[in-house]
């Protein structure tokens, strides 16, 4: 079947089986390896893309479903040359050891501070809450995610001052 | 690598369309909605259905509508919004409780309530929840509406009876007065299934008695839903502990749990009893608060 979406704001159209999960569809049919693959079971959250915004575990989301979506994966985080405040955090922070778990992380906070931009710490656990770091590394992706929020509500009021 | 079997897709555009796709294609297909149940089942080909009907874009099934003394809920609303929402919150606090122990944010963000209802899995959260606050499920079939009550609902683990060629529309819950409601579960680590829960929903009588009280046990093979001889020993007693304790001996006598990887039967026995009588107690200190909705 034809499946079109969009992808990062570019319009994708790809012909795939109606079982083809919308990881691999990311990852094998249109190439976005950023996104990983883990347990497949939706246990893991490594899979994590956002559909319209909300963080949704993409081994559990067919491609088929997805049609007519908005999905966002890691790689349509920096615009521009410019890291996104959050993939910024986790640099400042050492947000990340292995790596495996780091772009779904990363979108499920985007997510979180697109909704909330001052969320508690309370707040960022509870949103994380859904996805294992292997490494255990929570505390530092939790301070990276605090970073971001800091950050970002910085610029933005450096931004309404020179407006 | 877990790829369910190959199967065909259709996007239904409509209730009436969804109706008719599933008349069309017979007993081998499925409705799927959020899929949080059901692509890990077909993942382990523990079901296997030829046809997919999606009807997430039946977006007209997700309300949460609140009138003098019901509640409906559109069968296509999502874990999220029930546990965001202020009006449930107020209302039947027992559905935060809940949702909170549901699987996890992201699942939340997909999973609705209608799949839940229609999974029927012995340790859904959701259906006890529905059991203790009396619920009324609205199916549509090609020939029109009917609505059964919660009692009626599931027909055995993973069976409902709910047709090949029908589909639960909305849930409704009666709102009454002077009540309230709590669930507790006890899992093995955050996000899991219950190793076994309890919920209650308690009317207060104006004399301080307990005017009428549901117990819903979840995971711990309950006929029926509800554990009704703990119900009938508070119905009409003032509340005290020893109520509570004595609740929570008839709910753990009631249930017939099984010895599994979460727990043993004996484990389970005890966690009824000790869960029974937590909810109970909050329920009946939420109904009492003096600011609560409940008063």
């Amino acid at each position: 079947m034809q499946v079109s979406m969009t992808v990062n704001g570019e319009a994708i159209s790809r012909e795939v089986e109606p079982r083809v999960l919308l990881v691999h569809f990311l990852r094998d049919d249109i190439g976005l390896t950023g996104t990983h693959w883990g347990c497949d079971t939706s246990n893991c959250g490594l899979c994590t893309v956002l559909m319209d915004g909300a963080p949704v575990k993409s081994c559990t989301v067919l491609a088929a479903m997805a049609a007519g979506h908005d999905i966002r994966t890691v790689e349509g985080m920096a615009t521009g040359g410019t890291l996104d405040p959050v993939q910024q955090g986790f640099m400042e922070e050492h947000g990340l050891q292995c790596g495996f778990c780091t772009p779904g992380m990363m979108l499920t906070a985007r997510a979180l501070l697109d909704r909330d931009p001052n969320p508690s710490n309370q707040d960022i656990r509870e949103a994380i809450s859904g996805q294992l770091c292997r490494c255990t590394g929570y505390t530092n992706i939790i301070k990276s995610i605090r970073w971001a929020a800091d950050h970002q509500s910085e610029t933005a009021g450096a931004a309404t001052e020179g407006s | 690598m877990q790829i369910p079997a190959a199967f065909d897709y259709a996007r239904a555009e409509s209730l009436e369309h969804a109706l008719q796709l599933l008349s069309e294609h017979g007993p081998e297909a499925r409705v799927i909605a959020g899929g949080h149940s059901l692509l890990p089942m077909m993942k382990l080909r523990l079901a296997n259905p030829e046809w997919l009907i999606d009807i997430n874009d039946l977006t007209d099934l997700a309300y949460i509508t609140e009138d003098a003394d019901v509640v409906r809920i559109g069968a296509m609303t999502r874990h999220v919004e029930l546990l965001e929402s202020e009006a449930l919150a107020g209302l039947f606090p027992i559905v935060r409780d809940a949702e909170r122990t549901i699987a996890d944010p992201l699942v939340r963000n997909r999973g609705t309530i209608g799949g839940s209802l229609c999974q029927a899995d012995p340790a859904e959260d959701l259906s006890t929840v529905c059991h203790v606050l009396g619920a009324e499920l609205v199916i549509r079939g090609a020939n029109g509406e009917r609505s059964v009550p919660m009692a009626q609902l599931h027909t055995g683990p993973y069976e409902t009876s709910v047709e090949q060629d029908e589909i639960l529309t909305e849930v409704r819950w009666p709102v009454r007065p002077r009540t309230a409601s709590a669930y507790t579960k006890v899992e093995r680590r955050a996000g899991d299934w219950a190793t076994a829960a309890a919920g209650a929903s308690v009317t207060m009588g104006a004399d301080g008695r307990v005017e009428d009280v549901t117990i819903g046990l979840t995971a711990v093979g309950l006929d029926g839903g509800t554990a009704t001889r703990a119900a009938d020993a508070v119905r009409g007693q003032t509340p005290s502990e020893d109520l509570y304790a004595e609740a929570g001996r008839r709910a753990a006598e009631q249930c017939r749990p099984i010895g599994d990887q979460r727990g043993t039967e004996a484990y389970k026995r005890h966690l009824a009893d000790e869960l029974t009588r937590r909810v109970l107690r909050r329920s009946v200190e939420r109904a009492t608060a003096p600011l609560g909705r409940g008063v």
